[in-house]
């Protein structure tokens, strides 16, 4: 035992480690991410042409999240420095004292290979492959390299919050297809107003802790506009499924409606001054960033449930 | 005698001291592995019937 924690113990605090409980484990893994993440690779092994058996499934399901957990887990790890000094994050169990860095390293480190190998030898290794990548480029290029470096760090590293429906897909298919990089591409410029509508609220602490976030580098303004420019990229994109034939008249129709109310509410931040006014419209933006994800993946869902998608658009204005 | 002693109140600091409060979360981690553990096991076992299928119980004997 080391002399720093003999004298921890003299003076009543917990010896280095084994201070964390199962529930602040848990919290490594970044449990509300992972529910995203494990919605978006469930509708991506839905929406995958061909059949795979629900254990399969399951299996490549629980991968994902426990691998997405992982990648979370290490970026706590690493991030424990800034956490500590952002309000946002201070309460999270490593910078709270409860967990070690080390042992949230090595929790990371051993359930992300536990969940690569695991999707490799069960599922398939092309999903495994993609499981590794993504779980690289979340810990090494955006935590590690980007986050600290450019304030497009959120854009790049966005892709890996966007993996989870094509790593679904390819569990179903053992490839990637256009089809899965369209459901890769709706995720990735989803993020960048998603995630700068939180960080106009958040700059502050960003900009103490030297992270150089949009806002901070940019100045809000330029952020506002950044936010509609990426709305208007994004809005078509979440459009391809139609046309490439993979989703109905429904999803079209519902889609688009959504889309304009996420451009109507991006046009409104990006007209809104700085202040409390702005506050509410980024938060206003970012509560139905949220939302629109969700339903435009739970409208994938529903029409592969429901046996819609094979409708050409139009048809059910047509039946009407 | 006296250097014995020594040795021995020494090994009485190092001593690890672990509270109830260190003792009931280490119990639950234990748990948690534990039940992580038997889930993987499982798991493994019902993905190889699922992909064994019917072939399961043809084998040469």
């Amino acid at each position: 035992m080391s002399d720093t924690a003999i004298s921890n113990e003299r003076e009543g605090a917990l010896p280095d480690g084994g201070a964390g409980s199962a529930r602040d484990f848990f919290e490594l893994l970044k449990p509300r991410v992972m529910s995203l993440v494990i919605f978006t690779a469930l509708v991506g092994i839905a929406v995958a042409p061909g059949g795979i058996h629900p254990v399969i499934g399951f299996t490549a399901l629980l991968c994902i999240a426990v691998g997405a957990g992982a990648s979370g887990a290490l970026n706590m790890w690493y991030d424990a420095d800034i956490d500590a000094r952002m309000s946002r994050t201070l309460g999270r169990p490593i910078p709270a004292g409860r967990v070690t860095p080390s042992e949230a390293a090595a929790f990371g480190a051993i359930l992300s290979v536990f969940s690569v190998m695991t999707m490799g030898v069960l599922v398939n290794w092309v999903a495994a492959a993609l499981l590794a990548f993504t779980i690289f480029f979340y810990v090494a290029i955006y935590t590690m390299w980007l986050k600290r470096r450019t304030p497009q760090n959120i854009v790049i590293g966005g892709a890996a919050g966007a993996f989870p429906p094509m790593i679904g897909w390819a569990a179903v298919t053992g490839g990637v297809s256009l089809e899965s990089a369209v459901l890769f591409l709706i995720i990735f410029m989803w993020t960048p107003p998603h995630f700068w509508a939180l960080a106009l609220r958040s700059s502050g602490d960003y900009e103490k802790v030297g992270v150089p976030m949009l806002p901070v580098v940019a100045g809000e303004k330029a952020t506002r506009r950044q936010i509609l420019i990426y709305s208007a990229l994004l809005v078509p994109v979440t459009l391809l499924p139609g046309v490439m034939g993979f989703a109905g008249a429904l999803y079209m129709g519902v889609t688009a409606a959504l889309g304009a109310g996420f451009l109507w509410l991006a046009f409104v931040l990006a007209r809104t001054a700085p202040g409390a006014a702005q506050e509410k419209a980024a938060m206003r933006l970012f509560g139905y960033s949220i939302l629109y994800l969700f339903l435009i993946f739970s409208l994938l869902l529903a029409e592969k449930i429901f046996g819609l998608a094979a409708l050409p658009a139009g048809a059910l204005l047509q039946g009407m | 005698m006296d250097g014995n002693k020594d040795e021995s109140e020494r090994h009485k600091i190092e001593a690890p001291h672990w509270t109830e409060e260190q003792i009931k979360r280490r119990r639950q981690r234990n748990l948690a592995i534990a039940w992580a553990l038997a889930g993987f096991i499982a798991l493994f076992f019902i993905v190889t019937i699922v992909k064994l299928g019917g072939n399961v119980a043809n084998r040469p004997i």
